[in-house]
């Protein structure tokens, strides 16, 4: 109860660190990058074949930056740093940028704190493309994209339209037709779903793990092809952050207040979900991530979306490839399993010392 | 009922001209027949009974309602051949209530009356801040600063709203209830303030306002609709008529009317006990 007599009091200057970062945004950006560069460093090191961290920056310095350095380390470590490891530990920097802001836009733009980057379908639809995908008798490989990742991609851009066509037409405020529409067609998706892995007999165990997400097929031509995507889509929801502030007092005020409601909202879906696509033909499902991020940094920044998107960017990358490290570590469980111990507590921790309450 | 010219000789060009509007909720026809000009540096009450049509006529003026037939202009430019931005630059808009999803301080929704002037990639300039520090000062908020508003009660919220609508700095300011979850002392105020920015600054006000009172002793001029048309255009002496209050809102005219001594024939509702 004394945290509840604390948010009734008038003065709320200053308790702790969150209203010291809160000041500083600036020291904040800083803080992320060294700890992507240090997640980064401790990705490529540890594994199975642990590399010292000296050898892990000589060998990503000569063959990143081009710099020569004095070193000793086996060719052999050069590969695992090159071809396994960095690959995949930018993969999991990429799709966990990509979910936090995902979620960032959705939750702004839904006007929903439990809004995700799955919310409108795209997690349903990409599930039933990859099932579809895993027992269809096709094996095609197309830039080192199998048919279930295609698919996956394929599948969470019909299901996002298919949401949007279908909520315009009924009677309904635009965004409660949004996550009505988005839930009914994800519950449709999903009995789809489960017939296909009713259906898949021996395939069953690949779809589940599929399903459950992770890094294990990361290679460079993967992450070139899907990287730009989320880049893109990334810049170009940041350019909008205005738009984003706009909707923080609804549609009718976003409107009062200079923002074409209509377009900007197409435009925002559409990159959130093209972003989303993107990282789920890389990674398969993650849940938390794009939930969570968006949460931690608005309750230690408030809720601007200047500051908002390009911190959930820096935590969501650094906290997606911690946690497949640590899955990587722990003998390869799921990654998503992974996030939802790190997140879970964490997100816990900071609600309880958030000075304001948090409703939901 | 001609609505009458305002009080001056020369009547300056309208910064909100509406004629022959028809606006409609799908087949809910709401607004029908409404020709209403407003000259730059007017101050106007709306009033009119629940469901008169009163917050649809400020939703065509802001353009977020388009009429069926009919036009709107705003200082001189057909409201649907205006972008969002450009309206709102000419236009600020105060809500009756908003719901925020997220946790924001006073400060931050005050600053968000910025958007339409601030850098669309960096954010508020010094400028901005400056106009965000003015609005809170002049609103009176400044005990507000550092809270949640989704702590705050409904009245210290309403003054948040307006004192994002200063901080937008627009020549119209349109209000939609400012003052229905006021006490008595923030009414006056409220309408201390509407008139301070409509004499100091010349801004153009459009006030929907329930309390015939407060509308009859701060506004020169109102504008009474009923049934989505506008029945009454002129001074507060003429609009509300025994009459009229009787046809109109149904009620004994006592209940507006309150014997004030000379040259005040109407003033009710909370301001009478304060003056």
């Amino acid at each position: 109860m004394a945290t509840r007599s604390e948010t009734l009091g008038m003065p709320r200057a200053g308790t702790g660190w969150l209203e010291g970062a809160r000041s500083r945004p600036g020291a904040l950006v800083v803080g992320g990058l060294v700890a992507l560069v240090v997640v980064l460093v401790l990705g490529v090191g540890l594994g199975s074949v642990t590399i010292a961290p000296a050898d892990t920056l000589a060998i990503l310095a000569h063959r990143l930056l081009g710099l020569e350095v004095g070193g000793t380390w086996t060719p052999a470590a050069e590969t695992i740093v090159m071809e396994l490891r960095l690959p995949r530990v930018l993969s999991a920097m990429a799709v966990g940028l990509g979910l936090a802001v995902a979620g960032a836009t959705y939750q702004g733009l839904l006007r929903n704190p439990l809004a995700d980057p799955y919310v409108l379908g795209t997690a349903s639809g990409a599930a039933l493309g990859a099932a579809i995908g895993v027992i269809l008798p096709i094996r095609i490989v197309l830039l080192e994209f199998g048919l279930v990742q295609i698919l996956a991609f394929v599948g969470a851009l019909l299901a996002v339209t298919a949401v949007y066509r279908f909520s315009r037409t009924g009677a309904l405020a635009p965004l409660t037709s949004l996550l009505l529409t988005g839930y009914a067609v994800g519950s449709l998706l999903a009995a789809g779903l489960a017939m296909t892995m009713y259906l898949s007999g021996a395939n069953l165990r690949q779809i589940f793990f599929y399903l459950l997400g992770g890094f294990e097929g990361s290679s460079w031509l993967q992450l070139g092809l899907t990287t730009p995507i989320i880049l893109i889509a990334t810049a170009a929801i940041l350019v909008r952050a205005r738009t984003l502030n706009g909707f923080l007092l609804g549609e009718e005020a976003a409107a009062h207040l200079g923002i074409d409601v209509r377009r900007e909202r197409v435009i925002l879906l559409g990159l959130a979900s093209l972003i989303t696509a993107a990282a789920v033909s890389i990674s398969g499902l993650i849940g938390f991530v794009g939930l969570v991020v968006p949460h931690v940094v608005r309750l230690v920044v408030g809720p601007n979306a200047r500051r908002v998107l390009p911190l959930s960017a820096l935590i969501g990358a650094s906290l997606l490839a911690a946690a497949d490290l640590v899955a990587r570590l722990a003998g390869g469980i799921p990654v998503g399993v992974v996030t939802a111990i790190i997140g879970a507590p964490f997100f816990l921790i900071l609600l309880r010392r958030a000075r304001t309450g948090y409703e939901l | 009922m001609t609505p009458q010219a305002i009080g001056h000789d020369a009547i300056p060009a309208p910064i909100l001209e509406l004629s022959g509007v028809e606006a409609a909720y799908r087949e809910r026809v709401v607004l029908r027949g409404i020709d209403l000009a407003v000259a730059a540096g007017e101050r106007v009450a709306v009033i009119g009974p629940n469901g008169a049509g009163k917050s649809s006529l400020l939703r065509v003026v802001a353009g977020t309602l388009r009429p069926r037939a009919g036009r709107v202009s705003l200082a001189g430019e057909p409201v649907e051949r205006l972008d969002r931005m450009a309206i709102a630059r000419r236009l600020a808009v105060v809500p009756q209530a908003v719901a925020l999803p997220f946790a924001a301080r006073v400060e931050e929704v005050v600053g968000l009356g910025r958007l339409p002037h601030e850098d669309p990639f960096r954010g508020q300039r010094p400028s901005d801040r400056a106009a965000v520090a003015a609005a809170i000062e002049r609103v009176g908020i400044g005990g507000l600063l550092g809270r949640d508003a989704r702590e705050l009660s409904l009245g210290e919220r309403q003054l948040v709203l307006l004192a994002m609508a200063v901080a937008q700095a627009a020549p119209v300011l349109a209000l939609d209830e400012p003052t229905v979850h006021l006490d008595l002392r923030h009414q006056v105020d409220t309408m201390e303030l509407l008139g301070d920015l409509n004499e100091r600054d010349g801004t153009t006000i459009l006030a929907v306002l329930h309390d015939l009172g407060l509308a009859a002793h701060f506004f020169p001029r109102l504008v009474l609709i009923a049934d989505g048309r506008i029945v009454a255009d002129g001074s507060p002496e003429d609009v509300l008529a025994d009459d009229r209050i009787r046809d109109v809102f149904g009620v004994d005219p006592g209940f507006v009317h309150r014997p004030a001594g000379p040259g005040r024939s109407i003033v009710g509702g909370g301001a009478a006990l304060l003056r």
